[in-house]
């Protein structure tokens, strides 16, 4: 198990490296980060021009740039933005805030989405089985800058009914949070709940549909009636060979999910002001600024890779047959 | 599939088709689509959708780009159906105008991916060894790269005038790694079966025994994997066009019209609204039509699936 994990590590930084040198050639080749020099009015004198353009290292070819670059952020410098700030400091406030939309995201969505689903197929067609299906359908049809939005305008709705600020919708935190560690924790709370409640929607609505299919195919298995039939109550069964079999194919969903989540984030940063990676890299194209587009896609590829490390590792822990290897 | 024929050729019988001919496979699964009502709607719609958003424009008397200055933020009316924006454009002509790219987008970007899902996918599950590791690799490698961050890299930088086109080629080059890692599993069992394995040794070409063996086998799994591709597809557009980076003012795309509508949703909820409905009816529709297609070309797959008696 140790050595097919490390095995898939060593092919994971591989595969980070190149994906992260495919993305840096073509950000090079596509951005021209002299424009905003050149195209000032009046130009700046030519000499001012070369030095920016020495500055972000622009005179060597592109596979020496990479080199370069790549050698720094090993030692974890991940050079500096256009605009001459360096990366490494911003990356960690920024993923740090990404990851905590993420994290609680992918986890809300993941639990909430099985356990709808294994409802939905033990109680199927019962009512709440179709409210639950036509629910999740619509959710999934729903892009995350449509649910955003919609979510805004029912936490106005009922802030304006309570009276009170009950949820924020701009930003992380209120600037104007005082107050002992409670009321910061608090206020960070109150700014939590709309974006990562919108990031686990999508996750509930994908994972209750696949999880309410791998179900019933379980629920149909021979196992389970010889479980009932052993002695088992139905609880006992459903949850202990029902659910931890149909969990299986959840893995490998979950390794695909991450990369949807990702850019789910990149919306939900967006619209709620949340000064992460997802705003980042949307800023980043607009600056035409290639560092800070190779530092956000080592994070997302490491995100990437890193639950398709998880999924492997929930993989061999729910299903025996692929622990020897 | 033996029950389900035997099944449908009685029903045939009784509604007075021929009975001693077999009901084709393809009249098969037409029925049993058409006995699914929300797939039948969904289609329906679809194809209202698409022949109208073509259809309907020259027939209104507002292009996308005229200005009412008479009506300027107006909500629905009899003059402007889905009301005006800030700048008294008409929304219904500019959603229509949206709607095309969207649809074009999802139609064409659905087919390619789908094509290359299943070259790539059966060409590893077939002949395995150093094709179906580079290959998988490569599939490993896509799926990592940041597809989103890298179209909207690219595509800003690219003609505005064919924007529609490398779009659809941006899309369709990321679109197609899942699904082909489903063709290649089902072609590698597929390979072993005995119809197969008699074809390689009747002296049939490798080329021959994909295109006529494996990838009918596999059709069902591209015809549901095309319709559910289209919905993607429409979402990655828009989504796209919602940061700014896909199609671009003065030109207007459903995402487009959604990032100016959110700005003002709460004061002015139908500039929002309805591009953003017109979207999800899209999006709603061709995951229906999906759905609907799995079930009718694959009955067995849901196994407790019946009708409640």
């Amino acid at each position: 198990m140790t050595r097919f994990l490390a095995r898939r590590l060593l092919n994971y930084v591989l595969l980070l490296i190149l994906a992260s040198f495919l993305t840096f050639t073509l950000t090079s080749l596509s951005f021209k980060p002299l424009d905003s020099l050149e195209s000032r009015n009046p130009r700046p004198p030519q000499a001012v021009i070369d030095a920016k353009a020495a500055e972000l290292n622009l005179n060597n070819p592109i596979p020496i740039r990479y080199a370069r670059w790549a050698s720094d952020a090993v030692t974890g410098d991940f050079g500096t933005t256009i605009t001459g700030q360096p990366i490494a400091d911003e990356l960690g406030r920024r993923v740090g805030v990404s990851l905590r939309l993420l994290v609680i995201g992918a986890v809300l969505g993941t639990l909430i989405g099985v356990v709808v689903g294994a409802w939905g197929a033990i109680r199927q067609y019962h009512l709440s089985d179709r409210v639950i299906t036509v629910a999740s359908l619509l959710l999934l049809s729903t892009p995350v800058f449509v649910i955003a939005p919609l979510l805004m305008l029912g936490a106005l709705r009922v802030n304006s009914i309570l009276g009170v600020q009950l949820f924020e919708y701009i930003g992380e935190t209120s600037p104007d949070a005082v107050g002992g560690w409670w009321n910061q924790f608090v206020d960070r709370v109150q700014h939590l709940v709309l974006p990562s409640f919108t990031l686990a929607l999508m996750g509930i609505a994908g994972y209750s549909r696949y999880q309410r299919n791998a179900m019933l195919d379980v629920l149909g298995q021979d196992f389970i009636r010889t479980a009932r039939a052993k002695g088992l109550t139905r609880r006992q069964a459903l949850f202990k060979h029902g659910l931890r079999t149909a969990l299986i194919p959840m893995a490998t969903l979950f390794a695909y999910g991450v990369s949807g989540l990702v850019t789910g984030a990149v919306f939900t940063e967006k619209i709620f002001g949340w000064h992460g990676m997802g705003e980042w890299v949307v800023q980043g194209i607009a600056t035409q600024d290639t560092n800070v587009i190779a530092a956000v896609t080592v994070f997302t590829g490491a995100a990437v890779l890193l639950a398709g490390l998880l999924s492997d590792v929930i993989y061999a822990a729910l299903d025996p047959r692929v622990r020897v290897r | 599939m033996s029950e389900p024929v035997t099944t449908e050729s009685a029903t045939s019988a009784k509604s007075g088709l021929d009975a001693q001919k077999f009901a084709s496979r393809r009249n098969l699964v037409w029925r049993r689509f058409l006995r699914n009502r929300p797939a039948v709607a969904a289609l329906v719609l679809l194809v209202l959708f698409l022949v109208g958003c073509y259809a309907l424009p020259p027939l209104l008397p507002y292009s996308y780009t005229d200005l009412d200055y008479y009506a300027l933020q107006q909500p629905p009316s009899t003059a402007h159906w889905f009301g005006t924006t800030a700048i008294g454009q008409d929304l219904l002509a500019l959603t229509l105008r949206g709607m095309q790219k969207s649809m074009l987008i999802g139609v064409f970007v659905a087919i390619i991916s789908t094509v290359i899902a299943a070259t790539v996918g059966a060409i590893a599950g077939y002949f395995g060894g150093w094709r179906d590791r580079t290959l998988m690799w490569i599939v490993d490698l896509l799926l990592v790269v940041p597809s989103f961050i890298v179209v909207a890299i690219v595509t800003p930088r690219l003609g505005s005038g064919d924007r529609v086109f490398w779009l659809i080629v941006l899309f369709s080059v990321f679109g197609w790694m899942i699904s082909s890692r489903i063709v290649r599993g089902m072609t590698m069992s597929l390979r072993e079966r005995e119809f197969v394995v008699a074809a390689r040794y009747m002296g049939v070409s490798n080329t021959r025994i994909i295109l006529r063996h494996i990838l009918p086998n596999v059709a069902s799994l591209l015809i549901i994997d095309t319709t559910l591709n289209v919905g993607t597809a429409i979402l990655a557009e828009t989504g796209l066009s919602f940061l700014g980076f896909g199609i671009q003012p003065p030109d207007v795309s459903l995402g487009t019209l959604i990032a100016a509508g959110t700005q003002s949703a709460l004061t002015f909820p139908w500039v929002f609204l309805f591009p953003a409905g017109v979207l999800v009816l899209i999006i709603l529709s061709a995951n229906l039509v999906g759905d609907g297609l799995r079930d009718a070309l694959d009955p067995g797959a849901r196994p407790l699936r019946r009708k409640r008696t």
